[in-house]
């Protein structure tokens, strides 16, 4: 039986908020039955033919999260989420796995080309290897030969669990345990795909790496698993771009991305991310619980992570450092958007542990329409952490009077010799500004455009060439229709 | 050509312009003179299209066209240029990227085709060299840190790239001191030609010194109440507003 029965695409003119990945793949999907218990644990476990000592850690991921409760600390609020009413396995109908790209069911590559990620141009062209995670698979895997012979490990994580169990038998779960969190919790008993990264001592990842995250499927949850290990001295800097169909009902997207770094190893993430936002009423979007966090184990190692949010409903998510390593360096450069009603709540954590250990957090906050934007972050620097330094900026931009902006920065020190400086600002864009800005012909849409870029400047200027420019796009299409 | 007939304006219910009538050719260079308070800026800025400010009676044409019922971004592309007082700050926006983003824009409501980086970065030199400015300006965030000469001879640099059709100088001589004056006036002179026509708004003489206008008008209490050659000029510096309007 062919793996695509019948196609049909529509491509959902962007009505509301100019959001252009809209439109819905229409790809035979097989689906662990509705619901989350013990049993859908195990399907999916079986579904990827996971070994014992799997199983069992995501059982006991399970059984912990039966006895959480959802946190609701976040200056959010939405309507609980059901649950037993969301799908947490979907996957393309494919029988086989696909070898390489021109085994890759044809649907799904034109799918990724009209999100502009054409794989197989990337794969020739750009030189960015990248992983499509559709759904709860990981769909194509790009350049693996190129990477293999530098000793490079990129595939999806249902496969490195086959061919290298023994590293993510290691790191899996050493960064945020299973009973992190309430969202990191249920991930681990349910995650499906999502990508593994290892960079062998000494090497220098000659290109960019990326993974695409793509929510299809109606009712399902996307969680996704990213683990990525840098050995001493070795380089990598990580693309993760994300969309979603336009739907009215809410999805579930919560991730977890795990970071290790050895002895002068330097591993630089960026995120541009796009799920769909919902309606100006608010209607729909995707609900972003994500944990993301990156431990420098080794002495003056670093982990950077610069961050664009202009989608989801609800944004939930606090890239954070956990600075083991003597002079190690955290870094996080975030841009977050919301309008109409989008919430978000993101920030960092700096947990400063060795010595001479650095951080620097630039946090750039805009808020049109309804939108309400927190700020929130903790540095923490531990007894021991001697010479210890962070400096915080956050800045905030309102665009409208119905909005909001917070900052919740907290610091716990317990070391006399650390220095510590935070700054923060909030600014509406000014009528004069944006009268400058037409007089000298550009519309009030790309006079808001152009102020938004300038204030995000320091963070835009992080991301990699490519994103850069795809960044700027979005910020001016995400708050399309918010002065006037 | 600029006509303006018996233009009146408020702002927030208080009356400024009380009726404003003028013609500029085009070609030619006015001058507008008057005391503080007599209606100059809010007059560049109905021109230009600011909110906040209510037409009550009155027209506005450029070449025909109804200015007043036009967007401010559509004056620009029509060719109208306002010379800021006080020219905005903009952080992080650099300079560079603002003038061509604002040349591609009235190139595209024009019709015409948008200069890529390489053409842009060879006008913007040849703009910069010829108006003696340093290229620095172009590195720098659009007037974040400038001095307020720098400011206008931004201002200058912008109108140079923009090609305006009119221009109008709100008070461009404002706080500089006699080098930055002169780069102002020889920026407006080198743009002086048939096609060309500028209204130049001051308090004082001494631009006027390096800008000959063709005609001057006295504006005082929202009325223009005298127009007259070069001469008038010198005659108001002389004797004061007070004295030459009775």
């Amino acid at each position: 039986m062919p793996a695509v029965a019948e196609t049909i695409e529509t491509v959902q003119s962007a009505q509301e908020g100019g959001y252009k990945f809209g439109f819905e793949t229409k790809i035979e999907m097989e689906f662990a039955p509705k619901g989350l218990n013990e049993d859908i644990v195990r399907f999916i476990s079986a579904k990827k033919g996971e070994p014992e000592w799997l199983l069992e850690w995501r059982l006991k991921a399970y059984a912990m999260w039966l006895k959480m409760e959802e946190p609701d600390w976040a200056a959010v609020s939405y309507p609980k989420f059901d649950y037993q009413d969301a799908y947490y396995y979907a996957a393309p109908k494919n029988k086989v796995v696909p070898k390489s790209l021109d085994e890759v069911d044809p649907e799904l590559l034109r799918t990724y080309e009209k999100l502009g990620i054409p794989l197989r141009e990337q794969e020739r062209l750009q030189g960015i290897a990248v992983d499509a995670v559709f759904d709860s698979v990981s769909v194509a895997t790009s350049y693996k030969e190129r990477l293999g012979k530098e000793g490079i490990i990129f595939c999806s994580i249902s496969e490195a669990v086959h061919t290298h169990p023994e590293l993510v038998k290691q790191y899996l779960g050493s960064v945020v345990p299973q009973g992190d969190n309430y969202f990191a919790c249920l991930n681990s008993a349910v995650f499906t795909d999502g990508s593994f990264v290892y960079i062998p001592k000494g090497v220098r990842c000659p290109m960019e790496l990326s993974t695409y995250f793509r929510i299809n499927a109606q009712n399902t949850g996307q969680f996704e698993r990213t683990l990525i290990v840098a050995e001493a001295g070795s380089h990598v800097s990580y693309l993760e771009g994300c969309t979603a169909p336009q739907r009215d009902e809410n999805q579930m997207h919560a991730a977890v991305v795990e970071l290790v770094a050895m002895d002068d190893a330097t591993i630089k993430y960026s995120t541009v991310q796009n799920w769909y936002p919902g309606d100006a009423e608010g209607k729909g979007g995707i609900y972003n619980f994500v944990t993301k966090r990156g431990a420098c184990r080794g002495a003056r190692s670093k982990i950077s992570w610069t961050q664009v949010e202009t989608g989801s409903a609800i944004t939930w998510k606090y890239p954070s450092c956990i600075l083991q390593g003597d002079d190690s360096v955290g870094e996080f450069y975030s841009v977050a958007i919301t309008n109409n009603r989008q919430q978000a709540d993101t920030g960092t954590k700096m947990w400063h542990i060795g010595k001479n250990t650095r951080s620097t957090i630039v946090s750039k906050g805009i808020s049109a329409g309804h939108g309400q934007n927190t700020y929130r972050g903790l540095v923490k620097i531990s007894p021991k952490a001697t010479g210890a330094r962070n400096f915080t900026q956050c800045d905030s931009l309102l665009i409208g009077d119905q909005c909001g902006a917070h900052t919740v920065p907290y610091i716990e020190n317990r070391c006399a010799s650390a220095k510590i400086e935070h700054e923060a600002t909030t600014s509406r864009i000014a009528e004069d500004q944006l009268f400058y800005c037409r007089a000298r012909g550009l519309n009030q849409e790309e006079a808001v455009g152009l102020i938004v870029n300038g204030f995000c400047r320091e963070v835009l200027k992080e991301l990699p060439m490519e994103f850069a420019v795809e960044a700027q796009k979005l910020l001016a299409i995400s708050l399309e229709g918010s002065v006037g | 050509m600029l006509k303006i007939e018996n233009l009146t304006a408020e702002i927030d219910g208080k009356e400024i312009l009380k009726g404003i009538t003028l013609e500029v050719p085009a070609g030619e260079v006015h001058a507008i003179m008057g005391p503080n308070g007599s209606g100059k800026s809010t007059l560049s800025y109905v021109l230009s299209g600011r909110e906040g400010y209510e037409i009550t009676g009155g027209t506005a044409t450029f070449n025909g066209i109804d200015l007043l019922a036009m967007e401010p971004e559509e004056r620009a592309a029509a060719g109208v240029f306002l010379a800021f007082q006080y020219p905005v700050e903009l952080p992080g926006v650099g300079n560079a990227n603002f003038l061509r983003t604002a040349l591609n824009a009235i190139r595209r409501a024009r019709g015409e085709v948008e200069v890529d980086a390489m053409q842009f970065l060879k006008l913007s030199r040849a703009k910069i060299k010829a108006l003696q400015m340093s290229e620095d300006m172009l590195k720098r965030n659009v007037n974040v840190g400038f001095s307020g000469g720098e400011k206008k001879r931004n201002e200058v640099l912008q109108m140079a790239m923009l090609e305006p059709k009119l221009a109008i100088l709100d008070e461009t001589d404002s706080g500089l001191d006699i080098d930055a004056l002169k780069v102002v006036a020889d920026g407006v002179n080198a743009m002086r030609g048939p096609e060309f026509s500028a209204l130049v708004i001051t308090h004082y003489q001494r631009l006027l010194d390096h800008i000959t206008p063709d005609r001057v008008h006295v504006l005082m209490g929202g009325r223009i109440v005298k127009t007259g050659g070069p001469e008038l000029a010198l005659e108001l510096e002389a004797e004061g507003y007070a004295k030459v309007a009775a």
